[in-house]
C-alpha cells in the first residue's frame, strides 16, 4: 500500500473526525445519549438483516442483489399474519422464518445454484431480475398501500433517566442479537455447520472428502433467507412496508456487510452497530438528510485501508 | 481481425453498413414515437459502448455509471445555466469532472488492489455519495431539480442543443456511432489487447509486463470520458435534472443490463441490448395494453422474467449466439 | 481520449449535414394538424400507477375514471375518450408514453403528478404542438421555462406556501394563542426543497407571524428511521412543527413523536401532502388526529364537488372522495379544462385546443380559489388554500370561515392512548 496516499488519506480522515467530534460536544447530554441509544438499536436490527447477506456471501461467494427485496416479502408475511390472526410479530418470527427457509433452498437449488461458477455480472443480472420480480410481483399483489403491524405496545417507551428507549426498538434488537448467537453456535456446534464452514473455508478440500457442495450452498441459502425474514418480521413492527421499499434496504445491507467483513458473522452485527451510530450521529451534529453520506464515505474508507472489512477475515 | 475470418467480418462490415444507412434515414419514416425510441436505444447503445470498454474490454464492474452521466449533465448544464456557456464548450468541462472523478476513483481502486465485486461496491458508493452531496448542492437546484431554459418550439438552435427530436436523434446517432468507432478501434489496438490480457487473467498479464494499473486507469478514464458525454446528450435533451434521478444506482443498472444483454465485450452487444431491452419493455406494455390488462406491476414482472431468461439460458449475451447463426464469424466470447 | 475525437469526428459532421436535410423531411409527413379531424376528444392521462409514486398515481386516476360520467352534467356533452398510460414513476418512460399516447391520437395530455416527468412531458407535448395539461407538479420552473403548450391548474410551491403561512396566521388568530419559536422539519426531495426555498423567501417578509424558526432539519425521503430527527426537533423545545413531508414519512415521524414523548403544541403543513390521505388515518388511527395541512381542497359547498362526490361514491362505494381530495380535485379539474377547452374551440386540433385553453374562464368549480385562469405562463394563479384538520380520522376543513366543516382545535390535546 503507497504509504504516501495512506498518509493524505488518514490526515483528511482525522479532520473530519475532529470537526464531527468539536460538533457532537456541543450538544446537549440527554440528546447524545437519546440519539446513541437509538442508533445502536437500529442498527442491531440493521445488523441481522445484513447478516444473511453476509453468511450467502461468504460461503455461496454470490452477492445476493435480491436481499431488500427478500426482505420486503418478510415484511408483507408478518403483516398479513398480523393483520388476519392478530400474530404478534415476534411469534410471526419462527414461521416466517422457516418458510423462508425453504424459499432460499428453493431458490439456490433451482435457479442460483448454476450460476455459482459464473462470473460476478452474470449472478448480478440474475439477481437483478429476480428483485424486479418480487418489486412488481408485491405491487401487484398488494397495491401500492403502505402496511404495517402495530401491535399494542407498538408507541411504549421505557424512560431511564434522561433517556426515553423505545420498547420495540429494544425487543427487537435483543431478538437479533439472540438470533445471531444462535446462528454462530450452530456454525460452531453442529456438524452441518461445520461442513458449511469447511465449503466456504476450503471448497476443493470439501469436494475433496465428499460433500454434498450444492446442496450445502441451497442450505446456507436457506439460513440467510431465513435471517433476512426474521430481520424482515422485525422491521414490519418500525416501518410501513410499500412494494417499492427493497432497494433501499438491498443498499443497506451491503454497505453494512463491507464495513463489517463480507462473509463475517460478527463483522455483520458490528457493522449494523457501526452504520447505525454514524448515522445517527452524522445526522444530529450535520444535517439529517446528509447522513447516509457518512455511510458511504466510511464504505469508501473502509474498502481502501481493510477491504476484508473491520472483523473479516484476510483473504477474500 | 483481418485473419482467416476475413470474410466473415467483410459480410459484418456490409450488414454494418446496411444497419446504418437504415438509421440514417429512419426519421423520414418513423413517427414521433419511434423516433423518440429510436433516441432510447441509441442513448442506451452508446452509454452501454462506454461502459463495455471497462467492464467488457478490461474486465473492471463499475455499478456506479450513473455518477459520470450525472457530472457530465450536471457540469454542462450548469455552465449554460449560469453563463450561457454553449454545451460544445461545456461539454469539456463535463469531460474534465467526469475525468477527474474516474481518475480519483480508479486511482485509489487500483492502487489499493481492489477488484471484483469490492470495485463494483466501491463505484456505487462514489454514486451514491455524489448522488446525496448533490441533493444539497444549491448552485445546481439541490434536489428541488435544475431546469435549462426551453426555447420557442420549432426553433433548431444546434449551437445550444435546442432543437426538435431529430436534431437529437441524429445527434444520438452520431455518438452511437463514434462509440462504436472508438470500442472497434482500441480493440483492435495494443491498449485492448491489453485490456483482454487483463480481463482473462491480471496476474498473468502482470507477470507479461503489463502495467496493468496504467491500463486499468486508461480503461476507466476512457469510459468515464464517454460518459460524460452521454450526460451532456441527457442534461440537453430533458432539460431538467434531479440528484435522485440521474445519480441513482437504478440509472446504473438501466446502463448496463444492455451490454450484458447484448454479449458482454463485444462490440455489437451494447447496440443489440439496447435495442432489445426498449422494444421489450415497449413491447410489454403494448402487448398488456392490446389484452386489456391494466393491472400496475404486470408489465414489469414480464421485463423481469424476460431478463431471467436471457441470463440463464443465453449466459455470453444474445449477439454472440445470433452472430454465429448470421454467419458473422465465430461466436467465442469476446470475438 | 483522441481516440474516440478522430474516430468520431468526420461520422458527426456527416451526420450533421445529414440531420439538416432530414429534418425538413421528417416535418412534413406528421405535422399535428393531420389529426384535427372533429371526433371524441381524445385524453391522453399519464400517471405513476406503479413504483415509487404508485399510491398517489392510483389515488389520482380515480379522479379520472369518474369524469367521463361527471363531465356531461357539467355541459359537457362533447364525447371524451380517456387514453391512459402509466409513467412507471420514471422520467423515461414518462417521456416515451407521451409519445406513445399522441402516436395512438391524444389530443391533449393530463398528468402526470411529479415535477421530473411533468418536465419531461411538457417538451414532449411542445415539440407535437399538443396540449399538456398538469393536474398536480409545483416544481415553480415548469412553467418558467417559455412553454407555450402547456398548462397548469396547481399552484407553484411558491403559492402554496404563501397561501399555506397566511393560513397560520388565521389559525392562530381564531384559536388566540400565542407562539414564539417553531422548529421546520422537511423531507430533502425535490417537492421538499422547492418548499424550502419558498420558505426561506417568504418567511422573513412577513411581519404578522409571531414565530421564528429556532431549526431547520432536514431528512432523507428514503429514511426508514427518523428517531435522530425527531429526538433533535425535541430538544429545540420549539412550540409547534411546521412539516413539509410525504406520506410514509408523515407515518414514521408521528409514531416516533409518541415514543419520544414529544408533545408540541401542534404540527402543521405549510403546503403539502401527507397528513390527509387515506393512509394517513388507516396507519395512524387516533393519532392521526388535530394535524393540520394547508393545502389546495376541495370547497364542500360547491356544487361540482357535489356532483364529483354523487359519482365517485357510486363508482367506488367502498372509499369516500375526502381522502383523496387533492388528488382527484386536481385531475378531475385537468380533465374538465380539457374538455371546456374542446367545447369552445370546435376542433381537436393541437393550437386551437391550446388557444382555447388559453382563453379558460371557469368560475364553477370544484376546488377552493378563484376562477380558472391561465396567465400567459400558462400558470393558474388564485388557487387558495384551506386549513384541513383531522378530527376522527377525517379530514375537516377548518379554515378559511366560509367553508369550514369544523372549528379548528389548537393547540392539539395531548395524545392519549
Amino acid at each position: 500500500m503507497p504509504a504516501k496516499t495512506l498518509a493524505t488519506l488518514a490526515g483528511i480522515a482525522a479532520a473530519l473526525v475532529a470537526l464531527y467530534v468539536w460538533r457532537l460536544a456541543a450538544l446537549p447530554g440527554a440528546l447524545l445519549g437519546n440519539v446513541v441509544v437509538a442508533g445502536v438499536l437500529t442498527g442491531l436490527i440493521y445488523g441481522l438483516m445484513a447478516l444473511g447477506l453476509s453468511v450467502i456471501f461468504g460461503v455461496v461467494r454470490v452477492v445476493n442483489f435480491a436481499h431488500g427485496e427478500m426482505m420486503t416479502i418478510a415484511m408483507y408475511a408478518a403483516v398479513l399474519l398480523f393483520g388476519a390472526f392478530r400474530l404478534d410479530p415476534f411469534l410471526a418470527l419462527a414461521p416466517v422464518a422457516v418458510a423462508f427457509f425453504a424459499f432460499g433452498y428453493a431458490l439456490q437449488a433451482g435457479l442460483i445454484n448454476p450460476f455459482v461458477e459464473r462470473p460476478e455480472h452474470s449472478q448480478f443480472m440474475l439477481l437483478v431480475a429476480v428483485a424486479i420480480i418480487m418489486v412488481n410481483g408485491l405491487l401487484m399483489g398488494f397495491g401500492p398501500d403502505a402496511r404495517s403491524a402495530q401491535v399494542d405496545y407498538a408507541l411504549d417507551s421505557f424512560e431511564v433517566g434522561p433517556l426515553v428507549v423505545d420498547k420495540v426498538r429494544v425487543y427487537a434488537a435483543s431478538v437479533a442479537v439472540l438470533l445471531a448467537a444462535g446462528l454462530f453456535a450452530f456454525f460452531r456446534l453442529t456438524a452441518t455447520g461445520r461442513a458449511i464452514r469447511a465449503c466456504a473455508d476450503n471448497l476443493l478440500g470439501a469436494k475433496v472428502v465428499g460433500l454434498d457442495v450444492k446442496r450445502y450452498y441451497a442450505l446456507t441459502f436457506g439460513i440467510g433467507a431465513a435471517l433476512v425474514g426474521a430481520a424482515g418480521v422485525l422491521q414490519a413492527m418500525l416501518v410501513d412496508v410499500t412494494p417499492a421499499l427493497g432497494p433501499v434496504y438491498t443498499l443497506l445491507a451491503f454497505v453494512i456487510v463491507i464495513v463489517g467483513g463480507l462473509g463475517s458473522m460478527g463483522g455483520a452485527l458490528a457493522g449494523g452497530v457501526l452504520i447505525g451510530l454514524s448515522e445517527a450521529l452524522a445526522g444530529v451534529a450535520f444535517t439529517p438528510s446528509a447522513k447516509s453520506m457518512f455511510s458511504f464515505a466510511l464504505l469508501i474508507l473502509v474498502l481502501l485501508l481493510r477491504p476484508q472489512g473491520l472483523l473479516g477475515k484476510k483473504a477474500g | 481481425m483481418a485473419t482467416g475470418a476475413g470474410r466473415q467480418t467483410a459480410r459484418a462490415a456490409l450488414a454494418l453498413g446496411g444497419l446504418f444507412v437504415v438509421l440514417l434515414v429512419l426519421p423520414a419514416f418513423a413517427n414521433p414515437y419511434v423516433l423518440s425510441a429510436a433516441i432510447l436505444v441509441l442513448y442506451f447503445a452508446y452509454v452501454g459502448q462506454a461502459w463495455n470498454l471497462m467492464m467488457g474490454f478490461a474486465g473492471q464492474l463499475s455499478l456506479g455509471h450513473s455518477l459520470y452521466v450525472g457530472l457530465g449533465a450536471y457540469a454542462s448544464a450548469a455552465l449554460f445555466v449560469h453563463y450561457g456557456i454553449s454545451p460544445w464548450i461545456g461539454l469539456v468541462a463535463a469531460v474534465a469532472v467526469s475525468l477527474a472523478a474516474g481518475a480519483v476513483i480508479g486511482f485509489l481502486a487500483f492502487r489499493f488492489g481492489i477488484g471484483g465485486v469490492y470495485f463494483a461496491l466501491l463505484t456505487i458508493a462514489f454514486a451514491e455519495f455524489t448522488r446525496i452531496g448533490f441533493d444539497h448542492f444549491d448552485w445546481v437546484g439541490g434536489s428541488g431539480g435544475f431546469f435549462l431554459p426551453v426555447k420557442e418550439h420549432g426553433v433548431t438552435d444546434l449551437a445550444n442543443l435546442r432543437g426538435p427530436p431529430v436534431m437529437f436523434y441524429y445527434i444520438a446517432l452520431a455518438m452511437a456511432a463514434g462509440a462504436f468507432l472508438a470500442a472497434w478501434r482500441l480493440r483492435a489496438s495494443r491498449i485492448g489487447y491489453y485490456w483482454l490480457a487483463i480481463r482473462e487473467n491480471e496476474d498473468a498479464a502482470q507477470a507479461l509486463g503489463i502495467n496493468t494499473f496504467r491500463y486499468k486507469m486508461l480503461a476507466i478514464l476512457f469510459s468515464s470520458a464517454m460518459t460524460a458525454l452521454a450526460g451532456v446528450f441527457f442534461a440537453f435533451y430533458y432539460n431538467n435534472l434531479f440528484p435522485e434521478q440521474i445519480f441513482s444506482m437504478a440509472r446504473s443498472i438501466e446502463i448496463i443490463l444492455g451490454p450484458i444483454i447484448g454479449g458482454l465485450g463485444t462490440l455489437f452487444g451494447p447496440v443489440l441490448g439496447a435495442f432489445v431491452l426498449t422494444f421489450l419493455g415497449d413491447g410489454l406494455t403494448e402487448v398488456t395494453d392490446a389484452f386489456g390488462i391494466q393491472i400496475p406491476g404486470l408489465k414489469q414482472v414480464f421485463y423481469g422474467v424476460a431478463l431471467l431468461v436471457v441470463v440463464v439460458f443465453v449466459p455470453n449475451g444474445i449477439w454472440p449466439a445470433l452472430a454465429r447463426r448470421l454467419g458473422f464469424g465465430p461466436a467465442k466470447k469476446g470475438e | 481520449m483522441t481516440d474516440t475525437r478522430r474516430a468520431s469526428a468526420p461520422s458527426r459532421r456527416r451526420m450533421l449535414k445529414a440531420a439538416a436535410s432530414a429534418t425538413a423531411l421528417a416535418a412534413l409527413p406528421f405535422p399535428a394538424i393531420v389529426r384535427a379531424q372533429s371526433g371524441p376528444l381524445n385524453i391522453g392521462v399519464l400517471l405513476p400507477v406503479s413504483g415509487v409514486q404508485a399510491l398517489i398515481g392510483q389515488s389520482c386516476k380515480l379522479g379520472v375514471d369518474i369524469a367521463p360520467a361527471v363531465l356531461p352534467e357539467l355541459g359537457y356533452s362533447a364525447p371524451i375518450k380517456v387514453l391512459f398510460a402509466d409513467t412507471e414513476t420514471n422520467v423515461d418512460v414518462a417521456r416515451s408514453r407521451a409519445e406513445k399516447l399522441i402516436a395512438d391520437g391524444a389530443n391533449v395530455l393530463v398528468g402526470p403528478f411529479d415535477s421530473g416527468a411533468a418536465g419531461a412531458i411538457a417538451q414532449v407535448a411542445e415539440q407535437k404542438g399538443v396540449p399538456f395539461v398538469i393536474n398536480i407538479a409545483a416544481a415553480p420552473q415548469i412553467t418558467e421555462q417559455g412553454y407555450k403548450f402547456v398548462f397548469r391548474n396547481f399552484p407553484t410551491s411558491v403559492d402554496l406556501v404563501r397561501n399555506g403561512l397566511a393560513l397560520m396566521r388565521d389559525l392562530f388568530q381564531a384559536t388566540n394563542t400565542a407562539l414564539r419559536t417553531c422548529v421546520f422539519m422537511h423531507v430533502n426531495d425535490t417537492f421538499g426543497q422547492a418548499n424550502r426555498k419558498a420558505i426561506d423567501a417568504i418567511l422573513p417578509t412577513l411581519n404578522y407571524l409571531p414565530f421564528r424558526v429556532v431549526e431547520t432539519i432536514s431528512y432523507d425521503p428514503a429514511a426508514k428511521d427518523l428517531s435522530v430527527e425527531v429526538a433533535k426537533a425535541k430538544a429545540t423545545n420549539a412550540d409547534f412543527l411546521m412539516l413539509v413531508c410525504r406520506l410514509n414519512d408523515a407515518i414514521l415521524l408521528r409514531r416516533e413523536m409518541v415514543k419520544q414523548r414529544w408533545n408540541p403544541m401542534g404540527i402543521i403543513g405549510p403546503g403539502n401532502p401527507g397528513m390527509y390521505e387515506a393512509q394517513f388515518y388507516k396507519a395512524l388511527g387516533k393519532l392521526s388526529d388535530y394535524c393540520i395541512s394547508n393545502v389546495p381542497w376541495y370547497n364542500p359547498k360547491s356544487p361540482v364537488t357535489a356532483k364529483v362526490e354523487a359519482a365517485f361514491t357510486k363508482a367506488f362505494p367502498q372509499d369516500k372522495l375526502m381522502y383523496h381530495a387533492l388528488n382527484v380535485g386536481f385531475t378531475f379539474e385537468a380533465i374538465m379544462v380539457a374538455a371546456d377547452a374542446y367545447k369552445r374551440a370546435g376542433s381537436t386540433a393541437g393550437k386551437a385546443l391550446a388557444d382555447a385553453i388559453r382563453a379558460t374562464d371557469i368560475a364553477q368549480r370544484m376546488m377552493i380559489g378563484g376562477p380558472i385562469k391561465f396567465n400567459a405562463k400558462g400558470q393558474v394563479e388564485g388557487i387558495a388554500s384551506a386549513a384541513i384538520q383531522n378530527f376522527d380520522q377525517q379530514p375537516k376543513v377548518v379554515l378559511p370561515a366560509a367553508a369550514a366543516q369544523a372549528k379548528p382545535v389548537f393547540p392539539q390535546p395531548e395524545y392519549k392512548r
